[in-house]
């Protein structure tokens, strides 16, 4: 730092949100007070310099997103901040058990509606909001899957409010993505920055594609000894594409597409250069819809026609199971805290935002009342489509937003303007603070695992408290203190120690 | 270690092609560099032109709207992006299979692909004339020769690697016969002796482009002859140009896949292989060009297309029902 080179934190001001990089918090020994130093140290100009850097390292190296306009494909990549979010030990006991139960209230949830359905007979949830619901499947009823698991990868976005504490905004049970982030934007900060992470005693992110694989060869058939495991994917023009890739290469299996695939005798196989290969598990990164053509959408040239008759029939494993979409739709999400009771018989350990279900007359009302200070949400959208934000929208946009309610109050919801944490983020002025969020991973086969961290989504534009990528959105590495005092540095080792 | 997966279908197929593309890259620079090198005042414009030709490119050529000049023949195969059988075209194609086989190629082969594809796609017009034509030759070279060193020292070897080495064998040899087939179109319009010199002025180009110039030097006989030129990228079996070599390792590459991996369906491949080295065996070199190289050269073309789809048969072909119908195949 000198003088031409001032300390580049200042002019942040946090203002009323919770910062991410505010030392002294709970769990914090000293370590976020070093990295600011660290950053202090390494000075604004030379920040610019090893983030143009970085960035042209992620475009060389592929680690890109696809976005299609009606003429041209563009590989973008995800804008990249090079200040890490830190979580602390204790913070993340706390998000690491709130995932998990969450994960199980989901699972059970599942299971319950596609068999007995005891929680739509015990009035918890407005059975034709299940019934009803576009994601829910009724093939899969009376079909039991292994160890119950139906979400097997689950990515569930979590904020901080202005007071430091967790909400879950949304449960992604689908196919959600992002992981490949996290470990890319960890070598990256190695690579970039050795400096800041000189001595960081930070929890290891790259065990997660042998933790996948193993999920994967656990709810394989059991009969099959060496399961062949799989990833479907969409192809090459899929914009997760660059994701697919990475989880293949780090599970070390085959990324197939549906094409390479084939059903008979309800039998998976794919086509190898010695002719067909069975398949037991597949990790499949196609929607529902596009599965299987002889059971949902019959135009899909995406799936693999016989698929879901091999896998009812118990020969081939599918993650996530079909029909998950049913639980992470917002309108089922307000119900999660009454979901998490009535399975877990536990108060859940990481609150909703509060929210306002439409389709009830008190909800509607209530959203009417108050449109102007309420996030107004469709529920059936991903992707931050769709959303009005009362206080910063247009009288126009307010009465788009009333009319739409007006015409179908069961698609909305409604939740409080929630002031999302912020941390300082490398914009054209200087560090300055961003909002962002958080999306922790959790693989479930047997048991759960969530990945330490997850990804940090930032919102790059002033004010914005819109995160998604396809919206703008940049990442940061997300850091988990190992501050423990059983702390352990490097993941496990697969074979045998290394013990002289 | 558990058995080990075949190779999805579908990779070997991109590892052949992406690879063919690559070889194609360096190609058409090396026939462009032989082309400026026999460039004659006053026969620019057909020296150029028989370029089109021995690419049996005429019709691509003129649909586009080209003129029949040395700039017209230069912005169709370095900058024309929508030109199929142009620098970028390929370039663009070896990146397309590159990023289906991502997750079996290495980082390091993606990233340097990925790289030379960008340069390549934006080749600034000035770069096509003057002394910067050559330079910028050299550096297409260089960045196919940079992916091949990349590969040799990443690529794991299984059969993929096999595949990919077939698709650059037979790309080669192709390539080969397309840098002798120069020979013939041109037009030497001098006495006999004077022919004579120029010819073998020419053929040292041919030499040069295919980077066999000193090796020929030191194979040739006192006092050689342009059938000694044909003879040695035909037949040599030690030059890793010669359409020979090229064969024998397309030979030893599918009794690889065939032994070691237990792959069926070689024996049309096999067997086309067999009259290929007949071919090359039957007749003296001197023989050949008494009765039309060009013919000869081009029978031999016809064979390398007839081989590679025995080869797309036996690995490649059933592993997308709907190929035919896509526009998925490749050429």
């Amino acid at each position: 730092m000198t003088a031409a080179d001032p300390d580049p934190f200042a002019g942040y001001e946090q203002g009323p949100y919770f910062c991410e990089l505010q030392a002294g918090r709970a769990g914090d020994c000293g370590t976020i007070a070093a990295v600011r130093g660290r950053i202090a140290e390494i000075g604004l100009a030379a920040l610019r310099e090893r983030a143009a850097a970085a960035e042209t390292d992620l475009i060389n190296l592929g680690v890109t997103f696809t976005v299609y306009s009606q003429a041209s494909a563009i590989d973008r990549i995800l804008p990249f901040d090079c200040v890490p979010r830190i979580i602390t030990a204790p913070e993340w006991r706390t998000l690491e058990s709130g995932v998990k139960q969450r994960v199980a209230a989901l699972n059970a949830f599942l299971y319950d509606i596609y068999h007995d359905r005891k929680i739509l007979r015990d009035g918890v949830i407005p059975a034709e909001l299940v019934l009803g619901n576009a994601n829910y499947r009724p093939e899969m009823e009376g079909f039991a899957v292994p160890f119950g698991t139906y979400v097997h990868i689950c990515g569930i976005d979590i904020v901080r409010d202005e007071a430091g504490g967790f909400r879950v905004l949304e449960d992604n049970a689908r196919t959600p993505s992002g992981v490949s982030y996290v470990v890319e934007n960890r070598h990256l900060m190695y690579r970039a920055f050795p400096d800041l992470m000189a001595g960081m005693r930070l929890r290891p992110v790259d065990d997660y594609g042998r933790r996948l694989r193993a999920a994967l060869t656990e709810i394989a058939p059991e009969s099959v000894p060496d399961p062949q495991v799989v990833l479907l994917s969409p192809g090459i023009y899929n914009s997760a594409y660059f994701e697919h890739v990475f989880l293949a290469r780090e599970m070390g299996v085959p990324l197939v597409e549906g094409a390479d695939l084939f059903v008979e005798d309800d039998r998976v196989f794919m086509r190898t250069i010695a002719g067909r290969w069975p398949v037991h598990s597949i990790y499949r990164r196609i929607g529902d819809d596009f599965l299987d053509p002889t059971v949902f959408r019959p135009d899909s040239l995406l799936g693999v026609p016989g698929l879901v008759g091999a896998w009812r029939r118990g020969n081939v494993a599918l993650a996530n199971a079909v029909g998950t979409g049913v639980a992470d739709d917002k309108a089922i999400y307000a119900y999660m805290p009454r979901i998490i009771r009535y399975y877990l018989d536990q108060d859940p350990i990481l609150p909703n935002v509060e929210t306002h279900i439409c389709r009830e007359p008190n909800g509607l009302a209530y959203t009417l009342d108050r449109l102007d200070q309420l996030v107004v949400k469709p529920v059936g959208e991903s992707g931050g489509y769709g959303i009005t934000i009362g206080p910063r929208a247009s009288r126009a946009e307010l009465e788009a937003a009333r009319a739409a309610l007006l015409a179908d109050p069961a698609n909305w919801i409604s939740q409080p303007v929630i002031g999302l944490s912020v941390a300082p983020t490398l914009v054209d002025d200087g560090l300055r603070p961003r909002h962002l969020d958080l999306r922790p991973f959790a693989v479930t086969g047997r048991e759960t695992w969530v990945l330490p961290g997850g990804l940090t989504r930032v919102a790059m534009r002033e004010g914005s408290l819109v995160v998604n990528s396809s919206q703008g959105g940049g990442s940061k590495d997300t850091w988990v203190l190992d501050t423990e005092p059983e702390a352990h540095d490097v993941a496990p080792a697969l074979t045998g120690g290394a013990s002289p | 270690m558990s058995t080990q997966t075949p190779l999805l279908a579908r990779y070997a197929e991109g590892l052949f092609w992406m690879a063919r593309y690559m070889e194609r890259v360096e190609n058409i620079a090396r026939l462009i560099d032989v082309t400026q090198g026999f460039e004659m005042p006053s026969q620019a414009a057909e020296s150029w032109y028989a370029l089109i030709r021995i690419n049996a490119d005429e019709e691509g050529f003129a649909d586009r709207g080209y003129e029949r000049d040395a700039a017209s023949v230069k912005r169709f195969y370095l900058t024309d992006a929508d030109n199929p059988t142009s620098v970028p075209a390929a370039i663009a194609a070896a990146r397309l299979n590159a990023r289906t086989l991502r997750p079996v190629i290495s980082t390091e082969m993606w990233m340097q692909l990925n790289m030379l594809h960008r340069e390549l796609l934006h080749i600034p017009p000035a770069s096509l004339s003057g002394d910067q034509l050559s330079r910028l030759c050299a550096r297409i070279k260089q960045g196919v020769q940079e992916h091949t060193g990349i590969t040799e020292g990443t690529f794991f070897r299984d059969e993929g690697w096999f595949f990919y080495q077939l698709g650059r064998s037979i790309e080669r040899a192709d390539q080969t016969t397309r840098l002798l087939d120069i020979q013939y179109h041109l037009l030497v319009p001098y006495g006999p002796e004077e022919r004579r010199v120029t010819e073998m002025t020419q053929w040292g180009g041919v030499l040069r482009a295919a980077a066999g110039h000193h090796a020929f030097r030191r194979v040739a006989p006192p006092g050689f002859s342009p059938a000694d030129v044909v003879r040695f990228l035909l037949t040599d079996t030690s030059f890793p140009r010669s359409v020979l070599l090229c064969v024998s390792q397309i030979e030893w590459q599918i009794a690889t896949l065939r032994s070691r991996y237990g792959l069926r369906g070689t024996v049309p491949a096999l067997e086309r292989i067999e009259e290929l080295r007949a071919a090359l065996a039957a007749r003296s070199v001197e023989a050949v060009v008494e009765a039309g190289l060009h013919q000869f050269l081009d029978a031999l073309q016809s064979d390398f297309i007839l081989l590679a789809s025995e080869i797309g048969t036996a690995f490649f072909r059933d592993w997308r029902p709907l190929a035919q119908t896509q526009e998925q195949t490749q050429t």
